[in-house]
């Protein structure tokens, strides 16, 4: 296991996208504390950058890097090694490379301009969006053997998150504000993780009111720390179950 | 030692293999013939478990291997076309492989240096002849001494010095008691090196005897031309039965 885990480390880490991805996070991080010395605001503008582009990142790289290593799969798969090790051990090693290029990317700079208690929460949403992402890239992976439609797929999940379901969710506001939403909102806004995260930073940053009507109804309802709580908890199960469904479908999948 | 029992296997709506009943024994070496896209690899893929089979089971040494693995470890396994991750140097390959297939005993390199692969372990696998990667891939299936060895074309690309040198080293094995199941289409070769003949054709397994037994009935001394023979009376068969 460790040795299998090692060596796609190591090939993961010779890929230069990840150094790349890295120096991106750290240039524009710098830029934001440049640009303005009050660091919540700093950490709001992070915010938005971390809830398009970690995803989105995520989401690419891993398809890519999934059919990429198609070959070193199959001849895996042909030794005495168990499917569910391989398929673990990818998992875990993407998402170790990618969630150390997000943590050095902004923990590094936030640390040399003096760290905020709500930096430690904004590292802590990008690393579990990360996973989050993760996982529905690896759905998407195994669920084609097409590289190009399993990106479609990939990507799909990203703009929906990230750009669609929030429209979605106006609409149905929108449509329905005639009746008591409060609690219907609430349980859409679970099936979101992009929201999710955007909600525990904003929770955490004590601006929630900035986010509206949604916002200020979370808060009142959880009040902050059952919040992050409930949202983080969510999150996690939206890493464990595309994982989950991910695996099953993968040890049954002809290669 | 292996038996593949009543296996089945669908694609969509493509049967690739349909009912194949087999058993299979150490120290013979069984040659698996048909023509392009008749089951052949997809057999051979069951049995490593790269393809799940849609119904049956295949039972080795008493075990049935679904959602098994560790018994991978008594094969050796030469794909038809061996692919490798690009950014691997063949020694690297090499050690990756014996680091994560520990084995008790010693390695078995004698194709390594039969092949001279040591003089290009710096070389990258992207950069490889379809004919190197061939001597790459057939170095690593005999590698860990395994006691049954699956061999997918093992001759195709490789040029006569280095298919003279695997094929020594084939029957070499099968006299030390291995189990050796070969693909081929070059008969020649599978004259000198199986013992029975397993004739597969849309997915089923038409015929399973020894060459010897198939040289018998149907009066030819060649190989070639004793499988054409028993080719042309199967169709006769079939065009009688429709």
């Amino acid at each position: 296991m460790t040795q299998v885990i090692k060596y796609i480390f190591y090939d993961l880490l010779r890929t230069r996208f990840i150094l790349l991805y890295t120096l991106f996070l750290m240039i524009s991080t710098f830029a934001m504390f440049q640009i303005d010395s009050d660091s919540a605001k700093v950490v709001l503008s992070l915010l938005n950058v971390v809830l398009m582009v970690v995803p989105l990142i995520s989401v690419v790289f891993t398809t890519i890097h999934f059919f990429n290593s198609y070959e070193f799969i199959e001849l895996m798969l042909a030794q005495p090694i168990n499917r569910k090790v391989i398929f673990f051990g990818e998992y875990l090693s993407v998402s170790i490379a990618l969630c150390m290029a997000y943590v050095t990317g902004v923990g590094f700079p936030a640390l040399l301009f003096g760290a905020d208690p709500s930096i430690i929460t904004l590292l802590l949403t990008g690393v579990i969006l990360t996973l989050v992402f993760v996982s529905l890239a690896f759905l998407s992976s195994v669920l084609t053997r097409d590289k190009a439609k399993a990106i479609g797929i990939a990507l799909l999940f990203w703009f929906y998150f990230s750009l669609l379901y929030d429209g979605l969710l106006l609409w149905v506001i929108y449509s329905f504000n005639d009746y008591p939403l409060e609690k219907v909102t609430l349980v859409l806004i679970a099936f979101n993780p992009v929201d999710l995260a955007r909600i525990v930073m904003l929770l955490q940053l004590d601006i929630s009111a900035l986010m509206g009507y949604t916002g200020a109804f979370y808060k009142e309802f959880f009040g902050n720390n059952t919040g992050i709580a409930f949202s983080l908890s969510i999150l996690i199960v939206w890493v464990a179950l595309p994982f989950r469904i991910a695996a099953s479908i993968f040890s049954r999948k002809d290669l | 030692m292996i038996s593949f029992n009543n296996i089945c296997k669908k694609f969509g709506k493509l049967t690739a293999l349909d009912q194949v009943n087999l058993e299979v024994k150490p120290s013979r070496s069984y040659a698996l013939i048909g023509p392009n896209g008749s089951g052949k690899t997809t057999l051979i893929k069951c049995l490593l478990g790269l393809v799940v089979p849609t119904s049956g089971e295949i039972i080795f040494d008493g075990k049935s291997i679904s959602n098994e693995w560790k018994y991978r470890e008594k094969i050796g396994y030469m794909p038809q076309i061996g692919r490798y991750p690009d950014n691997i140097s063949i020694g690297q390959l090499i050690d990756m492989m014996k680091n994560i297939r520990p084995s008790g005993e010693k390695t078995d390199d004698e194709l390594i240096d039969a092949f001279r692969l040591y003089k290009m372990y710096d070389k990258k696998m992207h950069s490889l002849s379809g004919g190197t990667r061939q001597k790459v891939s057939a170095a690593l299936a005999f590698l860990f001494n395994p006691p049954v060895l699956v061999l997918d074309e093992p001759t195709a690309g490789l040029d006569p010095v280095s298919a003279e040198i695997l094929k020594e080293k084939i029957h070499g094995e099968k006299v030390k008691g291995k189990l050796i199941l070969i693909t081929s289409h070059i008969l020649n070769d599978l004259d000198e090196l199986a013992t029975d003949i397993l004739y597969i054709f849309e997915g089923k397994l038409q015929y399973n005897n020894t060459i010897d037994a198939l040289k018998e009935e149907t009066n030819e001394k060649r190989l070639g031309k004793a499988i054409a023979t028993l080719i042309r009376q199967k169709e006769l068969l079939d065009s009688i039965a429709d």
